[in-house]
């Protein structure tokens, strides 16, 4: 049933396995869609759809797939206009009448309207068998009945396709191509254990605990030891804007992977513009005043630290060998250069993630500094493979 | 089987129609469901109201970033045992003695459905719904040292709600029905605040309504939610302050808003609103 759905989700990039369709096949086989559109429509996104940020294709392939079926919330704009602006409200409460409509089931509502929309040719108000305004039949808007159906005025019960089509998701997309999940496991791997930080001793230490009973005698001595805990230090310095904003969701997906990876020791973020100049930046704005010396970098934070410079590496040549003429108030006569060769003297473990994959195509100066750079550093592209490989040689000193 | 259930919310929560639905799809599926949506939007109450209302118990295991899927099947406490050997405490051979349910063998071991509530599991390391796929899929748990196996009695309804703090590996995701709680909205809202206060004026209501939603549009770091409008109501009640107040003034901002820099947005908003 709906193969051709399924079919479509999946070219919408909607992952859905086949394993969820077999539970939509089953929750359908169980009534749960309750016979109605709309209860179809929350059953499979429900089922189906696993994150926020796909809601919106969801209801776009939704509305694709069922844009020609009819259903019962379809009715005519006159209805809807007259009904959302209710005549005044009488107080003509009727318990009897109430109690009859209370008999009535949601389906046989739906089937009387369609019998009185039929029927009804005029507006009526107040009354308590045709659909209007401040009435008591089961219809209309703004009544007094206690069940039925409420026609037009503002209501929180929306119809499959009014969801659909009002795609009040959208703005969650994120069609980033790589998943943040995919860089995590990556930097995951980044731990160096060690038994030798400042924490409570809390783990029992079987083999010590052995061998100080046999030496008490065989009474029992328990022995506990400090966990081993993660002792990577990470300093990330991330290249912004200009040329860098290409690769504006990667570069963010790479840094919330980071900085969400708990499992760092310590974490150092810094930004700079092109290239490494007298001043560090503490914001990806890099707005002049808002940032630190590098040579404070430089002295403070210790060797130990694994380095990753996350940039294009793709700049005008001066920019990289010259010294300053053109300013960004972090430039001074020292080339950037310089600066770089300073952290990878410093650093021992060091690699820079460069966001172009492929450099095949790109000529001239830009490519000047790619490849002068590339000489210079451990570069890796940005992709997750490559980022293992990165991970690895942040382990190992050289 | 058993007959079949339904929530339709309770007396103290107002529930949205598509969650109501997501709610009894994961009761009739049989599956775990998976509550994501804006801090303080009453993903962990709703597990409250489903207890109440279907009148079962309700088992919350709390995560936190040391937490691990193990410590909520069982623990052995093997230290415990040493001891009580080298004293010859009573009843040392029974290992049984020394196995302590967590929270998910609690559930599973219960005579009657519970539901479970696992509170922020994103909290946790991110291979830790990895390790609890197969407990929550066929309910039931292996223990190596008593050799013996925990099967659920009855299939406790499960609850699981996150922050997105961190993804959720597919594997997991696959095998839920996931809902996002939307921010509520004016309608909702009103509801919801009506459910917490008996007899609140309806004017003064209006005016809260439509302040907390003038500064929830706001370009704010930390956007208030739910239960910070129903302190800032409770608030504005005891201060008394006059409706009119609300909108100009915004008495007891800091109730709403906790960040320096949100209170300082608000301000100056405010400021060239009345100017």
């Amino acid at each position: 049933m709906f193969i051709s759905f399924f079919y479509l989700l999946r070219s919408r990039e909607l992952d859905v396995s086949l394993n969820e369709w077999l539970t939509l096949t089953e929750a359908l086989d169980k009534g749960l869609a309750g016979n109605s559109l709309t209860g179809f429509y929350y059953l499979a996104r429900s089922i189906l759809v696993k994150s926020e940020t796909d809601f919106d294709k969801f209801d776009g392939a939704f509305l694709e797939y069922f844009k020609d079926i009819k259903t019962y919330e379809e009715l005519p704009k006159e209805l809807l206009d007259w009904l959302n602006n209710p005549k005044e409200k009488k107080n003509n409460y009727d318990k009897a009448q109430d109690e009859k409509n209370l008999q009535l089931s949601l389906e046989e509502i739906q089937k009387m309207l369609m019998e009185r929309l039929a029927e009804q040719d005029s507006e009526h108000n107040g009354g308590s068998y045709w659909v209007g305004t401040g009435g008591m039949s089961v219809f209309g808007n703004n009544g007094n009945a206690s069940n039925g159906i409420r026609v037009g005025g503002v209501s929180r019960r929306h119809s499959a396709m009014q969801v659909a089509g009002e795609r009040h998701f959208r703005d969650f997309r994120n069609d980033t191509v790589l998943d943040i999940r995919q860089f995590q496991m990556a930097f995951r791997k980044l731990r160096q254990f060690s038994s030798r930080i400042e924490a409570p001793k809390t783990e029992l230490d079987i083999d010590s605990t052995i061998s100080e009973t046999c030496d008490n005698a065989g009474n029992l001595k328990v022995v506990y030891q400090r966990p081993r805990k993660n002792t990577v230090k990470v300093l990330l310095l991330m290249d912004s804007g200009g040329s860098m904003d290409y690769y504006n969701n990667l570069c963010s997906a790479l840094f919330q992977a980071v900085q969400k990876s708990s499992h760092f020791k310590d974490l150092k973020v810094y930004y700079f513009h092109n290239c490494i100049y007298s001043m560090l930046y503490k914001d990806p704005y890099c707005m002049y005043g808002n940032w630190v010396e590098t040579e404070w970098v430089l002295k403070n934070i210790s060797s130990d630290y694994k380095v990753i410079i996350v940039g294009d590496a793709s700049m005008e040549p001066s920019e990289l060998y010259g010294r300053s003429y053109y300013n960004y108030g972090a430039r001074t006569d020292t080339p950037g250069i310089e600066y770089l060769k300073r952290f990878k003297a410093k650093y021992k473990n060091l690699v820079w993630l460069n966001p172009i994959v492929d450099m095949g195509w790109r000529t001239g100066y830009w490519r000047q500094t790619y490849d002068a750079l590339k000489k210079e550093f451990d570069m890796y592209p940005l992709t997750v493979q490559a980022l293992d490989k990165a991970i690895k040689k942040l382990l190992v000193s050289k | 089987m058993n007959q079949k259930q339904t929530f339709k919310g309770s007396s103290d929560y107002v529930v949205s129609d598509e969650l109501m639905r997501a709610v009894n799809i994961a009761m009739a599926l049989e599956k775990p469901l998976l509550i994501k949506g804006e801090p303080g939007t009453g993903k962990t109450m709703l597990a409250q109201a489903i207890s109440k209302a279907l009148n079962k118990k309700l088992i919350i295991w709390n995560i936190k970033s040391t937490t691990k899927a193990q410590d909520g099947l069982y623990v052995y406490d093997v230290v415990q045992r040493l001891y009580d050997s080298q004293f010859g405490a009573e009843g040392v051979d029974n290992i049984k003695k020394y196995v302590k349910m967590g929270k998910l063998g609690e559930a599973f071991s219960s005579d009657e459905q519970v539901i479970l509530l696992i509170d922020e599991i994103d909290k946790a390391d991110l291979e830790f719904p990895n390790d609890l796929l197969w407990e929550l899929d066929k309910m039931e748990f292996y223990i190596p040292e008593t050799k013996e196996t925990i099967k659920a009695k009855k299939r406790p309804i499960v609850i699981i709600t996150s922050n997105a703090e961190k993804e959720l590996p597919d594997a997991f995701l696959r095998r839920c029905i996931f809902h996002y709680i939307q921010f509520p909205d004016k309608e909702l809202m009103e509801e919801i605040v009506k459910v917490h206060f008996d007899n609140l004026d309806q004017k003064l209501l209006d005016s809260v309504m439509d302040a907390f939603y003038w500064i929830r549009n706001l370009d704010i770091n930390k956007k208030p939610s739910t239960s910070e409008v129903i302190d800032w109501i409770q608030a504005l009640e005891i201060g008394g302050i006059s409706a009119e107040k609300i909108k100009s003034e915004i008495p007891f901002a800091g109730v709403l808003l906790k960040k320096n820099e949100d209170l300082e947005t608000v301000e100056r908003s405010r400021r060239r609103f009345r100017a």
